[in-house]
């Protein structure tokens, strides 16, 4: 297996001419995304953003991305680059959105594009709360106006040591929690799936203790790799990977990125995620991706990279040592698994 | 050369089967995005399946008197190894590219592959004394020998029940029918069936003379 490049390169540097050119296309996508909201008349007023103004937007185009403000999740696949800043390559649009662990909608991995087919979205509301100056209630949509979403190409390591690399469109994480301006005792985020059996056929299964709840600590909330996405490939999620708004918090284990949040508490205790009342000696609060922390099932030192044959190496953190190990110093990530 | 029956035929057919649409579905994109796991979990899936096959011939020639039914017994259980071989040589293989290195990191403080391991040791000089050559060389040994196929059975199924995350239905039900099968075949239980099957079958003859005599 070829050695990880450390530290790392620029992306300025590995990146080929023609992504280049790719990328000018997908930027003037979201140039027509944004031109098609401002169309939409929106009542909140787009915060000021570095988005160019798009210079002739063609109807079609418009028609397209004014229902959901981003492009909905069946059309054509786009991202800026074709590989990560460690220059792995995308994983296929295929893979990433046929390929799923979500158990509202199936335990097998093919179960939730099938069984949310017709999960709908929209409309869609996010509550946040709990101990926050202002809480309240935001529509997934509003959230998009008021925070647009950036691309972020990220590893998602699953814990069962498989792997692939996504462009995510989000926002960061942060920018919700400081506009609900967390109190002085707020330490943890929880965040909440929606519970509705009638719609989600898999938590009809008593296996798990539904709704699905995860947990960071606040400033693991605040770090800016933290997004909630609301996209992927340029456009809006399917609901097998999550729609319409995820957490996505890529040097953890893949099932801390919760999926289809409806509620989101600033609390000042740990929350106990589904998974550590599931199985608390496999599943730890952190949940951090760690070649050194054994599972009794999968191996956590190394993974296989989906499209891919064999094995390669996971790396501590999925990678992000750089940008997150400092959150943890002092810390022993044996015991904090 | 021995004549293949019908029914002889038909259990190499029914083997064969499985691994003839692994191999279509491989061939023809029909495997998942992460096609290894795939080939690893059905091979480990035919070979549990047709282990509990084999182990079944017995028990339902107790319960019903059929005969040619003990022929399946050594074929079943043949590919039942084949197949547990397939699935630890994609493991090896597929899955870690013989690098020995990444295998003893992950095997390591793995307990479902020791036990599976395990299972795949009793059932390789299982399938090595399986001719009747063997059979004939070892006597009363061969019997007590091939008692362990039970013990690699029930190995499989521990080896399943910790590989899955929650839901441990289906293996438990797969060692539920080797527990069933053992239990018809302990010495008291298979009297006690052969001697309700025997009283049945005089009670119809009776029933027949009565009928004859009338």
């Amino acid at each position: 297996m070829a050695r990880r490049r450390w530290p790392l390169i620029p992306s300025s540097e590995i990146t080929p001419e023609s992504v280049y050119l790719n990328r000018r296309q997908f930027m003037k996508g979201l140039a027509l995304g944004a031109g098609a909201l401002a169309l939409a008349g929106c009542a909140t007023p787009p915060e000021p953003t570095s988005t160019p103004t798009p210079a002739a937007a063609t109807p079609v185009a418009q028609a397209t991305a004014a229902p959901g403000l981003l492009p909905p999740p069946d059309a054509a696949p786009v991202a800026s680059a074709q590989a990560d800043e460690l220059g792995d390559a995308l994983t296929s649009h295929e893979a990433a959105t046929t390929y799923n662990n979500f158990y509202e909608f199936g335990m097998g991995k093919d179960d939730p594009a099938r069984n949310a087919k017709d999960f709908v979205t929209s409309p869609w509301t996010v509550q946040v709360g709990g101990l926050v100056g202002k809480p309240g209630t935001f529509g997934v949509e509003d959230l998009i106006r008021q925070f647009p979403p950036e691309e972020r190409i990220y590893r998602l390591r699953c814990v069962e040591a498989w792997s692939m690399v996504i462009p995510w469109l989000g926002f960061p994480l942060a920018k919700l929690l400081q506009a609900v301006e967390p109190a002085s005792d707020a330490k943890y985020v929880r965040f909440e799936t929606l519970l509705d059996p009638q719609r989600m056929p898999g938590q009809r299964s008593g296996w798990y203790d539904w709704p699905y709840v995860e947990g960071l600590r606040l400033d693991e909330a605040m770090n800016d790799l933290a997004i909630l996405s609301v996209g992927l490939y340029g456009k809006m999620l399917y609901p097998q990977n999550g729609a319409p708004i995820r957490l996505v918090a890529p040097w953890k284990y893949g099932f801390k990125s919760i999926k289809s949040i409806v509620k989101i508490d600033l609390v000042a205790e740990p929350p106990a995620s589904l998974w550590m009342k599931a199985a608390p000696n496999e599943y730890g609060f952190y949940a951090n991706v760690n070649p050194d922390v054994p599972h009794p099932r999968w191996s956590q030192a190394t993974e296989r990279r989906i499209g891919e044959g064999g094995r390669r190496e996971t790396l501590p953190f999925n990678g992000y040592a750089e940008q997150v190990a400092g959150l943890y110093a002092g810390m022993d990530l044996q015991a904090n698994y | 050369m021995r004549k293949i029956s019908p029914l002889q035929l038909l259990v190499h057919v029914a083997a064969l089967i499985p691994l003839a649409w692994l191999i279509f579905d491989a061939a023809t994109g029909g495997l998942s995005v992460n096609p290894i796991q795939d080939i690893e979990q059905r091979t480990g899936k035919y070979a549990l399946v047709l282990l509990v096959l084999s182990l079944s011939c017995t028990p339902v020639n107790i319960l019903t008197g059929w005969a040619p039914v003990l022929r399946w017994r050594r074929p079943l259980g043949l590919y039942a190894f084949g197949y547990a071989a397939l699935h630890f040589l994609a493991f090896l293989g597929l899955d870690y590219a013989f690098n020995l290195r990444f295998i003893w990191a992950d095997v390591a403080n793995k307990r479902f592959i020791f036990v599976g391991l395990a299972a795949l040791l009793i059932l390789i000089p299982l399938a090595l004394t399986s001719t009747r050559g063997w059979q004939k060389r070892l006597g009363k040994m061969w019997r007590a020998l091939h008692r362990w196929v039970y013990l690699a059975g029930g190995l499989v199924v521990v080896h399943y029940v910790w590989a899955v995350k929650s839901d441990i239905r289906e293996p438990l039900l797969w060692g539920a029918a080797i527990g069933a099968g053992l239990l018809i075949r302990t010495p008291p239980v298979r009297r006690w069936i052969l001697a309700q099957r025997a009283r049945r079958l005089t009670a119809k003859q009776r029933g027949a003379e009565a009928s004859r005599s009338a």
